[in-house]
């Protein structure tokens, strides 16, 4: 037989035994035994001494060919054992991944939180700044400086706490009107804020009545502020609450402590204006409470109603979110039960 | 107030649907209850006419009719009213129909007897108890005679009207009246009014003067005061027009005496009063102020005690009404009445409302008198009530008036410019819209060049200055017409302001450690109020007239209110509670009635932070992990100065030995720590951990600045160090002895372990600490940190006697 044959038997020989090698162990074999220095190969080529110089290089060559297509055969056996091997342990490592996540702390703002903040970045987008006045307050700044004189009527609608004959837990957030008026320096430009938080009323609570909630009171004092602008700004609040797909509507209303007075309403989100028991059959909501700034409370301020004017509107973000997310009793938002607070997740 | 379409329509011509109508007065001038019919939700309601009757068989109190109702054969009814009779026309109701309270009725058998449908009550077809005339109260309602048998019974009681039932604002007293809303839908659908005023004819030469008299001398609680007799009346029904109006503006028909005050009440918005002349003690009248204590028997026969805030009528000094309330039940109208004193006045508004509401007296005149009465009337609305109970009760009205007081009627002037009106409005009127406006008003109006001069009529009193034309311009144009923009003005700069941004930041941080933010009442019991308090302030301030005792006091903590939570949650088998408030507290100041409002944050944590699942066990809160929340939060607030924690077992309604003051440069602006257990269980709370701060101070405090520490490109070498210590010695004292004398190179110094048990000798704890040592410019040499490290260990061993383990 000749080194050429004996070349050949030992490829077909190698490319056998890899070929069965299942694991590591037995590839590494066969590479051994058929590569090593001590191998079948090696003595072969070692027999090349006795070749003629024509036949030496060809047989050399034959030999080099060999050992790579082993090389080769053994390479790709032993990839596709590891291979193998890793895709067996993945499948081992595989878990129910319909299984819940752990738990992570998280808290959420409370609902009227929401509120107040989305109105307080909306006004603040339009060049509000935020003033935030005492919840104790004197019958002076709660109602005598907005032109609500102590026998005044609308007096009786607004039962109030009263601590002393001056001194009153606020029942509107409206005295920051009378209190940023009278400091407010116009000589900087027109008066824009807003004023969010707690007011209180001698009410007995029951599912529509709190002794404590919310309002957000908003005044614009300049020197060319018109009921068109309070319209616009009345649209603007109207829909960034409920959608600007719904319709404002503005009616007469009546407040001491503006003239002309509005009543501001948005098509009912429920029955888009059919009527229903959240609208009680009118197809209206309504959302707020607004005017052009009543003379009296610019004079009483110190303002002269001559040269400036402008608008004022109260909202109440207790009743924008039982509207909004029908909630049934005004007690839920104060007694803090976490199944209530945790519900309303912040969207956008 | 309830205002008929079908009387508006008399003095209008209006064709609109009374829902637009509606929707109109909505937007144009007051806000709207409701639209209804009367007949809304009746249904084959017929006039039968009875041919005959006969007792049932099988009953003592039911009657057999046969009944005509439109068709070729009488129909068999059933009845068991007692005023049941021939030959009248009655109320049917056909087998099919609807009636009061969405009652269906079937054809059946009464007793063996065929019933064909039913006779019916005004009560039983929707009329309400109060409205429906008393001498029908238990039987029947008996149609007017030329009625058409099978026709529809509704244009007989005026239920085919509409109603519009308006919530009237307390500015617009006028639209308490027929005449107020005729004004007002005239001016804004610009229709011609043909309002009719009826002029009296005194038939009887006898003068007023010399049957009674009146004298009011404090003119501001009665301002106008006068009076009419009509003689020689007879006290009979009211004709069935007048009762319908009356029953569909909600009031009760009476008699033709009554009726007709209520009537003119409607229609003017002036209230009046009859009394029974021949039972008036005397007929010198006045008006005076009761005296405190005098009793007095109204018309719904209660015996009141008055004070000497109310205001009465006399007759001789002796009270006969309550002025503007309610009669008094011996000179009332009844049956016998032949003569009648007819009262027509104004009488304070403050004090007829404080009356009323003492004695929960709101009435149909009450409320007018609470909301202004136009003087220009009251003549107008004496006179054609004397004229109308003349006509229906067959009597002679005495000539004159007897006038007790009387208000003068002001010219009320008002100037506007067109300029102005433009200014506040944003519109761009002209000259000829507004003066089209005020014609509609029927406000007499004089203009030169731009300047309008309004004469303002006394039935618009809400009208007297610049802002109130502005308003009467506004919602005739249309507030629909008007514009939206937005103020134009920007030459300022909207934004938070430095103390906003801290809370707000400080609100968000609780929220991403885990804490849901929860509102609680401010209000709450004066115990309560001044637990947890950070820094004893005293006693809580207090209201005078609370409603209720668990909201009486201003609270000086946020913590009594969310252990509140935590109990209510608790209760509610909601183990694991965390939450947080911000707010304020109210802390009471020497010579002030008002106390300091002081802007708080406060937590708790009850059960677990972090709810445990499957895969991860969580432990129960402790007082290290609502401690490290609080640390995060002041991390957060960037504060330049020293931030210490410092055990305290003082505090009242704490653990006193969980519970640290938190100090900022060494001044206490909080705590953190467990509830003492004898508070918790008064709240009814398991283990419960807190804390509260005052943001006050925090506000103020200066605050770091940001700055890039550049991150040092050499390697940090570290050391450990274990060892024990007297149990005495505290964390921090070790940490501050560690830092000040690690030297340079020292950056960081981490607690890794800690234990204290049967492991240690008794009254000693081990304590492992990682010391971290760098130089941001050179590569550390070990040597150096070798030789760092020994010295702060010879310093605990000298300081603290500690041994290194």
């Amino acid at each position: 037989m000749g080194l050429q044959d004996k070349l050949n038997d030992l490829l077909q020989q190698g490319l056998k035994q890899v070929e069965e090698s299942v694991n590591l162990d037995s590839i590494n074999d066969v590479r051994v035994k058929m590569l090593g220095k001590k191998g079948p190969i090696t003595e072969v080529l070692r027999g090349m001494r006795d070749l003629s110089s024509e036949e030496r290089p060809k047989v050399g060559q034959f030999a080099n060919e060999v050992r790579d297509q082993l090389t080769a055969a053994i390479d790709e056996q032993r990839l596709k054992i590891e291979s193998a091997k890793l895709n067996e342990q993945l499948k081992k490592e595989a878990i129910d991944v319909t299984l819940p996540g752990n738990s992570v702390a998280q808290g959420q703002p409370h609902v009227i939180q929401q509120i107040i903040d989305q109105l307080v970045d909306l006004f603040v987008g339009m060049g509000y700044v935020v003033a935030e006045g005492g919840e104790v307050e004197e019958d002076r700044y709660n109602f005598e400086m907005l032109n609500l004189p102590k026998d005044h009527p609308a007096r009786d609608m607004q039962d109030t706490f009263y601590v002393t004959p001056e001194i009153l837990m606020r029942t509107q957030t409206s005295p920051m009107q009378a209190r940023t008026l009278e400091t407010h320096d116009f000589s900087k430009g027109p008066l824009k804020m807003v004023s969010p938080g707690k007011v209180y009323r001698r009410d007995t609570d029951d599912t529509t009545h709190s002794h404590q909630f919310h309002q957000v009171e908003g005044l614009v004092i300049g020197k060319h502020i018109t009921m068109a602008d309070l319209k616009g700004t009345l649209e603007i609040v109207a829909q960034e609450l409920f959608g600007d797909e719904l319709e404002v509507r503005l009616r007469p209303s009546y407040f001491p402590f503006t003239e002309p007075s509005v009543e501001a309403d948005i098509t009912c989100f429920n029955c888009h204006g059919k009527g229903c028991s959240i609208c009680k059959s009118t197809g209206w909501i309504e959302v707020l409470g607004a005017g052009m700034t009543h003379p009296n409370v610019l004079k009483m301020a110190g303002v002269d109603p001559e040269e400036y004017g402008g608008f004022a509107f109260g909202l109440g973000p207790d009743r924008f979110a039982m509207l909004k997310y029908g909630v049934t009793d005004i007690r839920d938002f104060y007694q803090n039960d976490v199944r209530f607070l945790t519900q309303f997740d912040q969207k956008g | 107030m309830k205002v008929s379409y079908k009387w508006l329509q008399e003095y209008l011509d209006i064709d609109v649907k009374p829902t637009d109508l509606a929707e109109k007065l909505a937007r144009t001038s007051v806000d709207i209850n409701d639209v209804y019919s009367p007949s809304d939700g009746l249904t084959k309601l017929v006039v039968g006419f009875v041919t005959s009757t006969k007792p049932h068989p099988d009953s003592d109190h039911l009657t057999i009719c046969q009944v005509n109702i439109g068709e070729t054969e009488d129909v068999q009814i059933v009845c068991g009213a007692p005023n049941i009779a021939a030959n009248q026309n009655v109320i049917v109701a056909l087998p099919g129909s609807r009636i009061g309270n969405n009652i269906k009725i079937k054809r059946s058998k009464m007793r063996g007897e065929l019933s064909e449908g039913m006779i019916c009550a005004l009560q039983e077809i929707g009329f309400s108890e109060k409205v429906s005339p008393k001498d029908y109260e238990d039987g029947i309602w008996v149609l007017p005679e030329d009625a058409k048998p099978g026709e529809s019974i509704f244009p007989y009681l005026g239920m085919d009207d509409v109603i519009i039932d308006t919530d009237i604002t307390p500015n617009r007293g006028d639209m308490f009246s027929i005449r107020g809303n005729v004004n007002d839908i005239a001016a804004f659908y610009n229709l011609k009014s043909h309002f009719e005023v009826k002029q009296v004819i005194e038939n009887s030469s006898e003068k007023t003067a010399d049957l009674i008299s009146a004298a009011v001398d404090n003119t501001a609680i009665a301002p106008t005061y006068k009076l009419r007799v009509i003689k020689d009346i007879k006290i009979a029904e009211s004709p069935l027009w007048l009762q319908i109006k009356l029953w569909n503006a909600g009031i009760r028909p009476i008699n033709n005496v009554v009726d007709v005050t209520n009537y003119i009440l409607v229609k003017y918005g002036q209230p009046l009063h009859s009394f029974d002349y021949d039972k008036l003690p005397s007929h010198e009248i006045s008006v005076r102020h009761a005296n405190d204590g005098e009793q007095f028997i109204t018309l719904d026969d209660e015996t009141r005690e008055l004070i000497s805030n109310d205001i009465v009528v006399t007759a001789g000094d002796k009270p006969v009404a309550l002025a503007g309330t309610m009669g008094g039940l011996e000179t009332a109208i009844s049956d016998q009445t032949t003569n009648v004193t007819l009262e027509a006045a104004i009488f304070d508004s403050i004090l007829v409302r404080k009356q009323a509401r003492r004695l929960d007296l709101h009435s149909e005149s009450s409320t007018r008198f609470e909301r202004g009465i136009d003087p220009a009337a009251v003549e107008m609305a004496l006179d054609e009530a004397a004229q109308m109970i003349a006509e229906l009760a067959n009597g002679e009205v005495t000539t004159g008036i007897v006038t007790g007081s009387e208000t003068e009627i002001k010219e009320v002037k008002v100037d506007i410019t067109l300029t102005r009106i433009n200014h506040v409005l944003g519109t761009s009127l002209t000259v000829k819209d507004v003066l089209d406006i005020f014609k509609r008003l029927a406000f007499e109006t004089k203009v030169t060049d731009d300047k309008f001069t309004v004469k303002v009529p006394s039935r618009r009193w809400d009208v007297n200055i610049e802002a109130d034309l502005l308003e009467e311009i506004a919602r005739i144009f249309g507030y629909d017409n008007i514009p939206s923009t937005l103020p134009s003005q920007t030459s300022n700069v909207g934004r938070l302001n430095a103390e906003q941004k801290l809370i707000r930041s400080s609100r968000h941080v609780l929220e991403g450690l885990g804490l849901n933010q929860a509102i609680s009442y401010s209000l709450t019991t004066p115990e309560k109020a001044q637990q947890f308090q950070i820094i004893d302030g005293g006693s809580p301030m207090t209201l005078s007239y609370p409603m209720s005792q668990d909201h009486v006091a201003t609270r000086m903590n946020l913590i009594s209110g969310l252990l509140n939570d935590v109990a209510y949650n608790v209760a509610r088998t909601q183990d694991n509670v965390a939450l947080y408030e911000q707010g304020r507290t109210f802390v009471p100041v020497i010579d002030n009635d008002r106390p300091t409002e002081e802007e708080h944050i406060a937590g708790t944590v009850t059960g677990k932070l972090v709810s445990e699942t499957w895969h991860d066990k969580t432990a129960a809160v402790d007082f290290y992990q609502v401690k490290g929340i609080v640390e995060q939060l002041i991390q957060n607030m960037a504060i330049k100065g020293t931030i210490e924690f410092v055990a305290n077992s003082e505090r009242k309604e704490m653990h006193p030995g969980r519970t640290a003051d938190i100090k900022l440069n060494h001044v206490v602006i909080g705590f953190v720590g467990q509830v003492h257990p004898k508070t918790a269980k008064t709240y009814k709370i398991p283990e419960t951990y807190v804390f509260e701060l005052n943001l006050t101070p925090i506000i103020a405090a200066d605050k770091n600045e940001r700055h890039y520490q550049e991150i040092s490109k050499y390697p940090s070498i570290s050391r450990d160090i274990a060892m024990l210590v007297d149990e005495n010695i505290s964390n921090q004292q070790i940490v501050d002895l560690i830092e000040n004398k690690g030297g340079a190179y020292l950056t960081d110094v981490t607690l890794f372990d800690f234990y204290q048990g049967s492991h240690v000798p008794d009254g000693q704890k081990s304590l492992a600490y990682s010391l971290t040592y760098q130089d941001k410019n050179d590569t550390l040499v070990e040597d150096k940190v070798n030789q760092a490290f020994d010295k702060v260990i010879a310093k605990l061993v000298e300081e603290f006697e500690i041994t290194v383990r």
